[in-house]
């Protein structure tokens, strides 16, 4: 083939068309086919179909907390002491590793102020997040009484030793974000609908 | 090593098999009259070790299958079902257990074996690269293996273990998640997650043993390297594999046997952790979740480093380096035998690799980080810093002529015909 002269290769063929055509049709029909095996993977309707669940806050007292099972991951629900909300606003911005709110219900730039990390000021004392460790997964300590909460009151995660405050907003440790707050709202005062 | 076959078909059938499919041809010449090097000491037999380890996974997991039931309700169960009702059934899982942990025990010998005499020097790089794929996929086999018992330290392995692509949110918003998620097949580590790490565990042994057979098929062309590491030159130098060796390895593996069988019958839970007793339970986290033994080492270094992202990176780059050993080491002398200050370096880093399988089984906290951080270094630096340095400034001790002499003294050598195959190979490492 190398032997070909230059007037013969510049002038596309027939067959140069057929074979780019063939190569090109085989990539996407292979890469089509492809795409079924990969996303056979991804979440089943059966797992999106457990997408919502309400819950009733009234059994739960000032300083209670209790931990509810969405999409299969635990949600914290603590209902916060004055002192709690307090401690939490404190806070200045810019000693918080973690600065953005992490809140579904927010725009994703939000800073990490207490307000933002609940869902609205009727509310705050409210604080609904998502209970596991954004470093590697662990179910952090503190729901329960009695529970190691770290230094700042909130949560402490057992595994690599990460520290959150009242707020859910990570404090010290290897975590990179604070505890996610997932989308809700609530439906009536004593009741709210996670997702 | 490329010889003369020597094999005869004496039959008219062999011939007729022979003329077809010389498959009685191959397994003469490479493994029967295979021309080794005499002077392979005990350090050599963990290659005959792996390949039974291999088989008795292979064996033990095919039959333990047809008895585990991969569901997120019923796994846990169908393990203690083993245990107590299938005939045998503790004997096949224990082997099982125990058998993991002695495979990567011959795994580590073998490595260090190969750093020890340069047997990942050329021309034996793809050998080698090889055999890095090969500890790769024993790696993901038994992590996946772990999980499948689905009691806590399992779970929690799993959530640890796959919540590390997450990291990668930090480079592109949302493709860690996305990773997870793909990899769970739901938004939390669930009975989707077991059933496709099953399917995988069941598949991966079999990658390996054809990385196994690419693996000696890459040993067969330059053939084996020696503690001198100095190329065989002459037929002296060299003898049949059959019997010498497969007695020597048959020996070596009846000793290996020994220790299997005494974790197998005496300590069958002394290597793994007592909280994978408890089923799997999704609200709970162990207060220390603490991996396999031989995942210590790269679980101190995936903690020795506080951000989550380049903790990730150097556990993956402590595998991913040695891939590069060939290239890194620059000394012409294959043995450490001869090499009097890479000697002292190599001893560190199996020192190195001893105290960050202790550390990662620690907090990770105070001093025990600190001295993390400090052998994690060691490690790396091993490879990037004296690997390349050493090679250029040391001068090596003086080298007998030939593997023969390096046995039986001057003056006996030169039994064949002078240079062989590789002899131009081993150009560089008999320089005085």
């Amino acid at each position: 083939m190398a032997s070909h002269t230059m007037t013969e290769s510049e002038e596309p063929t027939r067959r140069d068309f057929l074979f780019i055509a063939s190569g090109a049709f085989a990539a996407v029909g292979g890469a089509a086919a492809l795409w079924p095996l990969i996303d056979q993977m991804n979440p089943d309707a059966s797992s999106k179909a457990l997408a919502s669940l309400e819950v009733d806050l009234r059994p739960v007292r000032e300083g209670q907390a209790i931990t509810v099972m969405w999409r299969g991951k635990p949600v914290f629900i603590r209902n916060r002491t004055g002192e709690e909300i307090e401690a939490a606003r404190a806070v200045d911005l810019n000693d918080l590793p973690d600065p953005i709110a992490r809140n579904a219900n927010l725009p994703e730039d939000a800073p990490a102020t207490d307000e933002n990390r609940a869902r609205d000021k009727a509310h705050e004392r409210w604080l609904v997040v998502i209970g596991i460790c954004t470093h590697l997964g662990c179910i952090p300590k503190g729901q329960r009484v009695g529970d190691a909460r770290g230094d700042y009151g909130g949560w402490f995660c057992p595994c690599h030793g990460s520290h959150y405050d009242t707020a859910g907003r990570i404090r010290k440790g290897p975590a990179p974000r604070n505890l996610d707050v997932p989308p809700y709202q609530f439906v009536s005062d004593t009741k709210i609908k996670i997702g | 090593m490329a010889h003369e076959s020597t094999y005869q078909p004496n039959t008219a059938i062999e011939r007729w098999l022979d003329d077809r499919l010389p498959i009685v041809r191959i397994m003469h010449d490479q493994f029967q009259t295979f021309p080794t090097p005499r002077n392979l000491n005990y350090w050599w037999t963990f290659g005959g070790i792996l390949t039974f380890c291999l088989a008795v996974q292979l064996i033990t997991g095919i039959v333990l299958a047809m008895h585990y039931i991969p569901s997120d309700k019923l796994a846990f169960d169908s393990v203690e079902h083993i245990m107590r009702d299938v005939n045998w059934g503790w004997l096949l899982r224990y082997t099982h257990a125990v058998g993991a942990s002695m495979f990567f025990f011959a795994a580590y010998v073998h490595m260090f074996r190969g750093l020890y005499y340069g047997s990942y020097k050329a021309p034996r790089e793809i050998l080698w690269i090889l055999g890095v794929l090969i500890i790769l996929v024993m790696i993901a086999t038994a992590f996946m293996g772990y999980s499948l018992v689905w009691g806590q330290m399992s779970f929690w392995a799993v959530t640890v273990i796959t919540n590390l692509f997450s990291s990668l949110d930090s480079i592109i918003s949302g493709l860690g998640t996305a990773i997870v998620q793909w990899i769970w097949g739901g938004y939390s580590v669930s009975g989707a997650t077991l059933t496709r790490l099953f399917s995988l565990h069941y598949l991966f042994p079999f990658v390996i043993a054809g990385l196994v057979v690419l693996h000696i098929w890459a040993l067969h062309v330059p053939g084996n390297n020696n503690p001198t590491g100095i190329e065989v030159k002459s037929s002296s130098d060299a003898i049949p594999f059959h019997p010498y060796y497969t007695v020597k390895d048959a020996y070596a593996l009846a000793l290996f046997a020994m220790l299997f069988a005494w974790f197998v019958f005496y300590a069958p839970n002394y290597l793994g952790h007592p909280d994978n007793y408890i089923p799997a339970n999704p609200l709970q986290t162990p207060p220390h979740i603490v991996p396999e033994w031989y995942f210590l080492p790269f679980y101190a270094i995936l903690r020795a480093i506080p951000s989550k992202l380049m903790g990730v990176t150097a556990m993956f780059a402590a595998i991913f380096v040695l891939f590069l050993a060939p290239w890194l080491d620059t000394s012409k002398v294959r043995s450490t035998k001869y090499r009097p200050i890479y000697k002292w370096f190599f001893w560190l880093f199996v020192i190195t690799c001893l105290a960050l399988g202790y550390l990662g089984a620690k907090p990770p906290e105070g001093w025990y980080l600190v001295f993390a951080r400090v052998f994690t270094f060691l490690y790396f630096a091993h490879f990037l810093i004296i690997m390349p340095i050493v090679g250029v400034i040391e001068r090596p001790r003086g080298m007998p002529g030939s593997i023969t002499e390096a046995v039986l003294g001057r003056g006996r050598t030169g039994g064949g015909a002078g240079a062989e195959a590789g002899g131009a190979a081993a150009a560089g490492p008999e320089t005085r």
